[in-house]
């Protein structure tokens, strides 16, 4: 037991009770959370910032406007709702069409058929706060349902595979592609089932991936193989997820990025408690590489300047010949 | 720098503790476990009586020397009258006295003792008592008998011993007949083997008590012989003659007077009840810091109501529950509903009793979900769902408890003892798990939380522990520290060395 805890130390692998109380509460001040927390909040702050985000087509922020719901869509086909304080992909509804034969009916992205009053059901239930952290009451997101570019089509069941970034006091620690399943029912949160891929920082390339703490070559739904693929606009996701530091004040933060057919890398949400599994996905401890981070940490950088820094340092090839 | 605060703040933090405790046990001599304790018994004289119409005095014997015990307090509850003790031929007397009262009156005289062998009681040496004066034909009778029981006799105790044979014969010679012509009961016997003692020279006297057993109504007082051998005073059975004092026999009043002398009342009667109690070597411990003049008592959760007692008793291993959520979920890693929810279901099992609460909670749980599965499809709003399934809840206890009653299982009613709003927030936390993330995350969290539930509920269940915080609620200190120490762990929960096995490089 103990000789494995050392080991795990020794290869620097971050624990939760470190990650809590070394990094989110040293780094994250508690009045900084609502700039992640509330996603209505985060998307204005990156568009100020310049962020790429997904268009926002409205918000429903009380029981009454929940009829405005039909208003809202009607010039959009696909579209998301997302509970603006919602966690972990909880309550989020992705609509990728209308029902040609049966009015007011939608298409989940699973293929199922929706009705008009079972999204206004989901919205009141976002509204009330059944979603949201503190059980306050809540505002429901109705934004651009992104087409996902098919660089990850082969190793996706349905949904959008996303890229998830941990950025340490505003350099790009590590990065991971997250691709949805049919356990995950679309949604690319690796506790709800979906497969964890590592990357390569410094060629923006997919290593193998990650299921349920267990590491796996390929998709479990298409068997396509998951290393090796190459991120698209890999630069850009990476600026954009070191710009997040200057967006949120948070020193440990996760970035969530999609990346669109048609508009590229889109900013869609950033997280103030990023989950541990990355480390399992890249094979490789954060704290080896938040140590470096620390020590080579220049308070002038611009996110560009620190964007480069990361790729340069952090190739996965080079990490490992450090243990070899 | 937070590191070394919360160190520092622990150590100090213990050290109170430990010193605390361990000057409440070594000097004050609170005991560490529970049965370490002498039995403190409460013995109450109720006293009632009609109130005549001029002044009312209340002359009652109570205890003095009692071999056996030793007395921890004594009170009085009476409204209106005087109260003094005096010492009387036949040791102490209780006197109330009042100028006037109006119908029935009722005064309680209570003492409280512990059992402690080491009491012997520190008499002094009676003088030889002079020869009676009895009338004829009484007179020759007693010399007749007195002449016969020395001659088949060695010392007093002998003496004593073959006196009370003669006189408790079934069949009897003519002299023990006559003298006992008179004796009505017990204490009148009594009163005649003392007199003839005296007529032999030897000290006696009856005493008056009863066994302490248990909880007693109505306890009878008993009358027994004591003589003084020129050394010692000892005991015989009136009835038998052997000389003996049965175990926990606690001597109320010596003498042949009455018990109480009720001067302007009438239809006196006079009822003892004896209660057990068990805060026994603490309640000594009490009486030695109160003598030593510490003030550490008057802090002590004894010095506080009975009823308040017990809910402390049961409030005081919260923490300790709570110092176990905190090692299972910071250190061994254990999902569980809600932060405190396992701590108060540990509670209720208390109650329930663990076999029985994990399968009432399962039941309660399971037919909620199911419930709340239903209410889903009627998509009704938060607050009015959460309300739904509280009050499906309430319902369910009471057909639970209900078709347990029916069927003679009686552990069932113990169902109402959950805390139904931690068990309703559950159950929608659960059935939002279950729907989010699947019902294998949803049960892992479930049994998570009974898992952790069922460990808070043996520890806080330990008889020893409970005494232990109890007693000294500064250990409780100790607990904080540690948790204190537990909110700065930094390294793996257990259940992670599984979890990133795969980053171990080989």
């Amino acid at each position: 037991m103990f000789a494995t805890a050392r080991k795990l130390r020794e290869a620097g692998v971050l624990g939760l009770n470190e990650r809590n109380a070394e990094f989110i509460m040293r780094l994250n001040p508690r009045r900084l959370y609502p700039r992640v927390d509330d996603k209505a909040l985060t998307k204005q702050l990156a568009l100020e910032a310049g962020m790429a985000v997904p268009d926002l087509f409205g918000i429903i922020d009380n029981q009454g406007d929940v009829r405005r719901f039909a208003e809202i869509v009607k010039d959009h086909d696909s579209f998301v709702v997302k509970p603006a304080q919602g966690s972990g992909g909880d309550g989020i509804l992705v609509i990728t069409g209308r029902s040609k034969r049966k009015r007011d009916t939608f298409r989940r992205s699973s293929g199922l058929l929706i009705t008009e009053a079972e999204i206004a059901h989901s919205l009141s239930n976002i509204v009330s706060g059944q979603y949201s952290l503190s059980g306050n009451p809540d505002k429901a997101l109705i934004e651009y349902c992104v087409h996902f570019d098919p660089v990850f089509a082969e190793v996706s069941y349905q949904g959008v595979p996303d890229v998830r970034v941990i950025v340490y006091r505003g350099y790009p620690a590590m990065a991971m592609v997250r691709l949805p399943t049919r356990a995950s029912d679309g949604k690319a949160n690796l506790h709800q089932g979906a497969v964890g891929a590592g990357v390569d920082i410094a060629l923006g390339e997919t290593l193998t991936g990650v299921l349920k703490n267990e590491v796996v070559d390929d998709h479990p739904d298409t068997g396509a193989l998951i290393a090796g693929l190459k991120i698209p606009q890999w630069d850009f996701i990476l600026e954009s997820a070191a710009r997040g530091y200057e967006v949120t004040g948070l020193g440990y933060l996760g970035v969530d990025m999609v990346i669109d057919r048609d508009r590229g890398p889109l900013m869609l949400e950033m997280n103030a408690r990023p989950g541990l599994n990355i480390q399992i996905a890249n094979g490789i401890g954060l704290s080896t590489r938040i140590r470096h981070i620390d020590e080579i940490y220049d308070a002038e950088a611009t996110p560009a300047e620190r964007a480069a820094t990361a790729r340069r340092e952090f190739s996965a090839h080079r990490q490992i010949s450090i243990f070899q | 720098m937070t590191q070394r605060y919360v160190l520092v703040l622990a150590v100090l933090l213990t050290i109170v503790g430990l010193s605390m405790f361990v000057y409440k046990w070594q000097v004050l001599g609170f005991p560490l476990s529970e049965n370490q304790d002498t039995p403190v018994w409460t013995i109450e004289s109720a006293i009632s009586f009609d109130s005549g119409p001029g002044s009312i005095k209340v002359n009652l014997h109570i205890p003095t020397l009692t071999p056996g015990f030793r007395q921890l307090n004594e009170n009085s509850v009476s409204r209106g009258y005087g109260f003094s003790v005096n010492y009387g031929s036949g040791g102490r007397e209780a006197q109330w006295a009042i100028r006037r009262a109006d119908g029935r009156q009722t005064i309680y005289y209570r003492i409280s003792v512990f059992e402690d062998p080491g009491s012997e009681q520190a008499d002094t040496t009676p003088p030889f008592p002079p020869p009676p004066a009895i009338n004829e034909p009484f007179r020759t009778a007693v010399d007749v008998i007195v002449a016969e029981v020395r001659e088949h006799s060695a010392d007093t105790a002998s003496f004593t011993t073959e006196l009370l044979r003669r006189l408790n014969d079934p069949s009897p010679d003519p002299n023990v007949e006559l003298l006992m012509s008179e004796v009505e009961n017990d204490a009148d016997f009594v009163d005649v083997a003392t007199m003839m003692l005296a007529a032999a020279r030897i000290p006696a006297r009856m005493v008056r008590g009863f066994e302490l057993s248990g909880r007693q109504r109505n306890a009878d007082l008993e009358p027994w012989l004591e003589i003084h051998d020129g050394d010692r005073w000892r005991f015989f059975n009136p009835t038998t003659g052997e000389e003996n004092l049965p175990d926990r026999f606690f001597i109320w009043w010596r003498g042949n007077e009455q018990l109480i002398n009720v001067e302007g009342g009438s239809n006196v009667e006079v009822d003892f009840a004896v209660q057990e109690a068990h805060l026994d070597a603490v309640a000594i411990a009490k009486s030695q810091a109160a003598k030593s003049g510490a003030t550490m008592f008057d802090f002590s959760l004894h010095s506080l109501p009975i009823q308040t007692q017990a809910v402390y008793g049961v409030l005081l291993m919260i923490p300790i529950g709570a110092l176990v959520m905190v090692v299972m979920r910071n250190i061994v890693g254990i999902d569980a509903f809600g932060t405190f929810m396992p701590v108060l279901i540990a509670l209720a099992f208390r109650e329930t009793k663990l076999v029985w609460g994990i399968v009432l909670f399962s039941i309660l749980v399971a037919l909620g979900l199911s419930i709340r599965f239903l209410l889903e499809r009627l998509r009704l709003l938060l607050v009015p769902r959460l309300s739904a399934v509280l009050i499906v809840v309430v319902l369910l206890m009471l057909i639970i408890s209900l078709l347990s009653h029916k069927m003679g299982m009686e552990t069932g009613l113990s169902v109402a003892l959950f805390p139904m709003v931690i068990i309703a927030m559950t159950i929608e936390r659960m059935s939002v798990v279950w729907e989010e993330r699947g019902p294998a995350d949803a049960m892992r969290a479930g049994g998570g939380s009974l898992l952790v539930a069922t460990i808070a509920y043996i520890f806080m269940g330990l008889g020893w522990l409970e005494h232990l915080v109890f007693t000294f609620p500064e250990l409780l200190l100790i607990v904080l520290a540690l948790v204190l120490l537990m909110g700065r762990y930094t390294g793996y929960r257990l259940l992670e060395l599984g979890r990133f096995k795969a980053l171990i490089n080989n």
